[in-house]
């Protein structure tokens, strides 16, 4: 936390400083108009003296003019810090994630990643500022206002001295037990919220089932819950404003009762009681920001840690210091695999998802892999790219090992169509441009072409700049995979990897994007998983996966020969068939 | 610093005036719905109908006449209490301490009476505002509580149309921001604004009754605020809007850059993706540094306002003293007043935002309640029946199950007729589209006989699901008719139709919940024994029995522990618990491996047994053995037949078809 409160300042440093300079300056005059206002009651009004109260008049307002000065030198400053601040960590958080291996992003998961980066960020900004204004000036009103008080009377100060203990532990008794109410309602809400959602995206589920009434009980009572967690927390939080109001009420009591006395004996002026008064108001508000603040910063305390868990992440896979440059050209991407095991979890003991796999593919080959859910299909081909690191053995491209490339070398030389493929918001010209940077639209609509996406690219009423939604929702699954493989294709890499990208594709267009493979992209190593037999038939080399290990590589016709499972993968699919027919 | 300050209201100004956002632009105020985290919540979209509105969410908070009334004398009893309060200061100094001073012989009982009845004072005030929150709070929670609970209501009667229109982001934030507006205001603004207009207009008139002539001093002061308050709120609503708008811009790309990080890697865009987002990053900053500043100098110019005010009336207080026309008292009175009366205009300023942005939620969310729910002009019902020796049907108990189903079609007599469900499904010459002018299904008829199976088969987007979606009327077909046993299925009634068909849709949604509770999704009142039978039969018994806990385990986030395949068994089993009439299975089994799926083949054909199916699939292998086959492309019916009469044809079915084995 104190790292992440120092580090992130930059060039809005000095506006840090600056800030609480000027808001005492602010609350200076704040402090001594109450002060000027008694002279004039006891000295100008006591003594006739008219001269004496214009001057101190002419004081009162030339302080008050200052004060607008330093507050607004002070709000700007403090502006600045505050999004300054905020906006630095942002961009260090944004930074340090994009460093991320495939391993770092799942173990956060991505929607935590965000929540950190964004409203994380946001609560300790808000805290900072907060801070920056009231914890220097909180206290020094504090003590200047009880410092003027007990020059005024030492024994009314004792009063003080009584009251502000008294009222900074209750308000952080009740904050304290605020927050564990709020917690809870947190969890309610979640709880309610995870219920809407749900009940939003299975929509369809529910009508088709009939299941309005009891969807609607199963909000009911999510629903009440978090009404009865609310009332309890909010009916401590209204008790507060009541209990801080009679305290300050039992002192101005106080304050009457012995002041009025003192008054009375000649011990203090009339005026000085009056001061006495006014200043009760200011350091019990004082005393009351400080706790408040002081408990947001217990609160923020909470995204610091988790802000922080995110920057210490060392990122696991990144390029060695000394590893030197080298591009993989187009008709150079072999790909050797020797004795490769692989677990997602590099400590404990996660069950390794491929065992001592040992093959190697020539440049140009095209190579298929098939097998059941979970027998390591896309864990393979992860590998190559160096989205994770293998646990043991060693993976060779173009004859060196991937852990030798810098990753940016390795990464362009590989292209990868992933199985769950994401568009981003743009248009579809932009979206393809993450291929080829510097792409010309006759590339961009040769690559469309390619990846049988072009016809209904130019069917749309903008063509290459319709705008593509978040998340692409306004095209449907096999127009998005398509436009997912042009933009891998623009690439032109040496290695082209497509992990179960053709799912949606009916296996017409399919058969047509594989011919295009074979015509556009000759020099290119390709890697497909699929589901469909037809998918890998025509492939060079056959490796069939079984619990993360090869069962059997082949081409189709060896294969057939040789795998019971691969035998019976293209039985349940075409040979069954034919034969009945 | 001077050069830099100018260069400071330069931008300033440069920021307020160009490109003022458009404050019906309702593109700015999607990106800050998108914005998660704080800051979403409040916007300055000005209500339609306020007064309707208002009185509309007071109906919810009203159901207690009395209680408005008893919260409203409460509130006037504690800010009164607090303004007599404050004024006691005057008598206390005048009348009962400075006499003191001249007296010899002190005697302080009289102040001790009056410091005994300002005690009670402050209690009374103290409780009657404690009471005045409390009442608000339990009013403000049971009316946001049965605001929720219309809302969700209405929300599972509207059409699917409504929800493919409206994202659930959006219809989220009807839930969290405008719910969550609506009772901020109810519990806190509703209470701040009329007492800060008591207190304002209470302290106003003890500062006349004090000083008429002090007050045309403070009169200024407060005409001044005013004009300070407005003209500075103006223009600060409009930073604070641009950086709402820039915050949502930014962590919209946030959130799509960390959701496609993995692709981001993969094309090595971290570079690229790193400027984009400082750039935004850079854009948020400084509309926040200038919307807070903005938002934030009100206060120093207030202060400073007021502070002056306390000068000139301290001067002048004390001449009119010295004159021997005002007293000790009544200055220090009159002096915290001038604190006091300021402070609630900046607070309504910022009471009436929060109110009107809490009326214009209501009203985004009173939109959805008021909206047209699911048409449903049905009569005819689902029962269960049983057969009597003549051959006569009658309904059964409530509860009781029988396995015979029967439709209850009403009589023009006011009586019913029974006619049991067989399962025969016609499609005549529908026609159907989404968007007006784009036609999906142009004139399909299709008949499936009580038993049979048929198969849709089709090329992506060739209307394959559309299809289904009309059977169960989740959309409304233009033209054409379908009949379900002979009955018009718009004139069976919706909840009935449903229950009649066992879907497994496309998207396999699950709950959170254990497995078993998600089986029994399919039939409430399932036994253990059932919902197991069930997975049996799809198949899912085997990988649950595997699972930590069994057909214990919980679900979370729609089933993110369980493997695609595993998702698609459970949604299986859950329709098999129900037994439905006739089942309609939309690529249900895309993500299974076809050795486990012919696994599950083997329990769905019993399952299927005697019932009519509608299978859609990618696979043909899946869809071979039905009764019949029909090929959809472009919204019609370009072929059918059985398997082998179409590879015969050598048609679209044989190209499909041999497109699979074209090695050989």
């Amino acid at each position: 936390m104190r790292e992440i409160l120092t580090g992130y300042w930059g060039k809005y440093k000095n506006s840090l400083f600056i800030t609480p300079v000027f808001v005492l300056l602010e609350s200076v005059v704040t402090l001594a108009l109450p002060t000027l206002m008694s002279n004039i009651v006891d000295i100008g009004v006591a003594g006739g003296d008219r001269a004496y109260i214009i001057r101190c008049g002419l004081l009162m307002t030339l302080l008050a003019l200052v004060s607008m000065a330093s507050g607004f030198v002070s709000t700007w400053h403090a502006a600045r810090a505050a999004n300054g601040f905020g906006s630095n960590l942002r961009v260090a958080m944004f930074h340090h994630i994009q460093e991320f291996s495939f391993g770092d992003i799942d173990r956060f998961s991505t929607a935590s990643l965000v929540t950190r980066t964004t409203s994380d960020v946001r609560q300790l900004q808000n805290a900072v500022q907060m801070m920056m204004r009231t914890f220097i000036q909180a206290p020094f009103q504090l003590i200047v206002a009880v410092v003027i008080v007990v020059t005024y009377s030492w024994k009314l100060a004792l009063i003080y001295l009584i009251a502000i203990p008294v009222l900074f532990l209750g308000i952080i008794s009740i904050m304290r037990l605020v927050d564990r109410l709020f917690t809870l309602v947190q969890q309610k809400l979640d709880a309610m919220n995870a219920d809407i959602q749900e009940n939003l995206i299975a929509i369809r589920v529910v009508k088709a089932f009939v299941r309005q009434r009891y969807e609607r009980e199963k909000f009911r009572k999510a629903n009440d819950e978090l009404t009865h967690a609310n009332l309890r927390a909010v009916g401590v939080i209204i008790a507060m404003g009541p209990l801080a109001t009679i305290i300050l009420n039992a002192v101005t009591l106080c304050l009457y009762w012995f002041g009025g006395r003192m008054v009375a004996t000649g011990e203090i002026q009339s005026g000085q009681l009056l001061a006495v008064i006014s200043y009760l108001t200011q350091i019990m508000m004082s005393v009351m920001m400080f706790s408040m603040v002081l408990m947001q910063y217990t609160r923020s305390r909470a995204c610091g840690k988790r802000i922080a868990e995110v920057l210490d992440t060392e990122p696991d896979i990144r390029s060695k210091p000394d590893a030197a440059a080298h591009p993989i050209a187009r008709d150079r991407g072999s790909v050797v695999f020797e004795n490769v095991s692989f677990k997602y979890s590099k400590t404990g003991t996660g069950e390794e998802v491929l065992r001592d796999l040992s093959f190697s593919v020539a440049p140009g080959e095209t190579v298929a892999i098939v097998g059941g859910t979970g027998s390591g299909k896309s864990s393979l081909v992860n590998l190559i790219p160096r989205f994770y690191d293998a646990t043991e053995g060693r993976i060779l491209v173009d004859g060196t090992d991937v852990r030798d490339y810098r990753i940016e070398d390795l990464r362009s030389g590989v292209g990868m169509v992933l199985q769950n493929n994401i568009l981003f918001t743009g248009t579809i010209r932009e979206n393809i441009l993450w291929g080829k940077e510097d792409a010309t639209d006759e590339e961009i609509i040769q690559a469309l072409k390619n990846a049988q996406a072009w016809d209904f690219v130019s069917e749309m009423p903008d063509g290459l700049d319709t705008q593509i939604h978040q998340g692409g929702t306004n095209v449907s699954g096999g127009q998005k995979q398509r436009l997912c493989i042009a933009r891998a294709m623009l690439k032109h890499p040496a290695i082209l990897i497509l992990d179960d990208s053709t799912s949606a594709v009916d296996s017409d267009t399919e058969s047509r994007i594989r011919e295009s493979f074979k015509r556009e992209l000759k020099d290119t190593t390709v890697f497909i998983i699929a589901q469909r037999i037809s998918s890998v038939v025509s492939a060079d080399k056959i490796l069939v996966l079984d619990n993360g290990r090869i069962e059997s590589m082949g081409t189709h016709e060896e294969l057939m020969q040789t795998s019971p499972i691969y035998r019976d993968i293209y039985t349940s699919q075409v040979k069954e068939a034919l034969s009945d027919g | 610093m001077a050069e830099k300050r100018r260069s400071i209201w330069a931008q300033l100004k440069e920021r307020i005036a160009v490109d003022s956002v458009d404050v019906n632009d309702e593109s700015i105020y999607k990106n800050i719905a998108r914005g998660p985290g704080p800051g979403g919540g409040r916007d300055f979209r000005k209500p339609k109908d306020t007064k309707g509105t208002l009185l509309r969410i007071l109906g919810y908070a009203g159901k207690n006449k009395g209680m408005f009334v008893l919260i409203l004398v409460m509130m006037l009893i504690s800010t009164g209490c607090s303004l007599v309060a404050s004024y006691f200061l005057k008598p206390l100094i005048d009348d009962y301490i400075v006499p003191l001073i001249t007296q010899p012989e002190k005697d302080y009982s009289a102040l001790a009476v009056q410091l005994l009845i300002l005690t009670g004072i402050y209690l009374a005030s103290a409780l009657a505002s404690y009471f005045t929150s409390r009442a608000c709070m339990n009013l403000a929670q049971w009316s946001t509580n049965a605001l929720r609970r219309d809302l969700f209501s209405a929300l599972q009667e509207l059409p699917i149309t409504y929800f493919d229109a409206h994202p659930h982001g959006e219809l989220m934030s009807r839930f969290t921001n405008d719910a969550d507006n609506v009772q901020m205001a109810l519990e806190q603004g509703l209470v701040q604004f009329i007492s800060g207009i008591i207190t304002f207009v209470g302290t106003v008139v003890l500062m006349l009754l004090l000083s008429w002539k002090l007050f045309i001093i403070t009169a200024v002061t407060i005409a001044l605020s005013f004009i300070l308050v407005r003209g500075v709120g103006k223009y600060s609503r409009i930073l604070f809007k641009k950086q709402q708008s820039s915050l949502g811009i930014m962590n919209g790309n946030i959130e799509e850059m960390l959701d496609g990080l993995k692709v981001v890697k993969a094309f090595s865009y971290e570079e690229r993706a790193k400027k984009t987002f400082g750039e935004l990053n850079d854009e948020y900053r400084e509309n926040s540094i200038f919307a807070m500043f903005l938002g934030s100098a009100i206060f120093p110019t207030m202060n400073a306002v007021m502070n002056i005010c306390y000068a000139v009336t301290a001067v002048l207080g004390g001449f009119m003293t010295l004159a021997g026309r005002f007293t000790i008292g009544s200055l220090g009175v009159y002096l915290n007043y001038i604190r006091q009366v300021t402070m609630p205009i900046n607070m309504m300023s910022n009471q009436a935002i929060n109110l009107f942005s809490a009326i214009a939620g209501a009203e985004r969310i009173f939109a959805v309640i008021d909206h047209d729910p699911e048409l449903d002009e049905g009569a005819v019902d689902l029962v269960t029946v049983n057969h009597g020796k003549d051959g006569t049907l009658t309904e059964t108990e409530k509860g009781e199950r029988t396995g015979f189903w029967a439709w209850k079609l009403p009589r023009e007599d006011g009586g019913f007729e029974f006619r049991e469900v067989q399962g025969s499904v016609r499609l005549q010459d529908v026609h159907f589209s989404y968007v007006p002018e784009k036609p999906v299904l142009k004139g399909v008829t299709v008949w499936a006989k009580p038993g049979q199976k048929i198969a849709f088969v089709g090329s992506t987007g060739a209307g394959k699901t559309t299809i289904t979606n009309l059977i169960n009327r989740f959309y409304e077909i233009d033209s054409g008719t379908i009949l379900f046993d002979g009955i018009d299925v718009k004139d069976i009634k919706k909840s009935a139709l449903r229950r009649s068909l066992g879907m497994v849709l496309q998207d396999t949604n699950l709950f959170t919940g254990t497995v078993m509770e998600n089986i029994r999704y399919g039939k409430l009142d399932a036994t253990d024994e059932e919902c197991i039978a069930a997975a049996k039969a799809a198949n899912a018994h085997g990988f649950i029995t595997r699972l930590p806990d069994g057909y214990d385990t919980m679900i979370t986030g729609n089933g993110q522990n369980l493997s695609q395949g595993q998702r698609q068994l459970l949604a299986i089993a859950r329709t098999a618990v129900a037994r439905h009439p006739v089942m309609i299975l939309d690529e249900a089994t895309s993500s299974i491996d076809t050795r486990t799926e012919k696994l599950i083949d083997r329990g769905m054909d019993t399952l299927m047994e005697g019932k009519t199916v509608f299978v859609i699939a990618h696979r043909l292998s899946t869809v071979r053995n039905a009764s019949a086959i029909v090929v959809i492309e472009h919204g019609e019916i370009v072929e059918r037949g059985s398997h082998d009469e179409l590879l015969e044809q050598q048609g679209r079915y044989y190209m499909l078809y041999t497109g699979q084995s074209e090695l050989d």
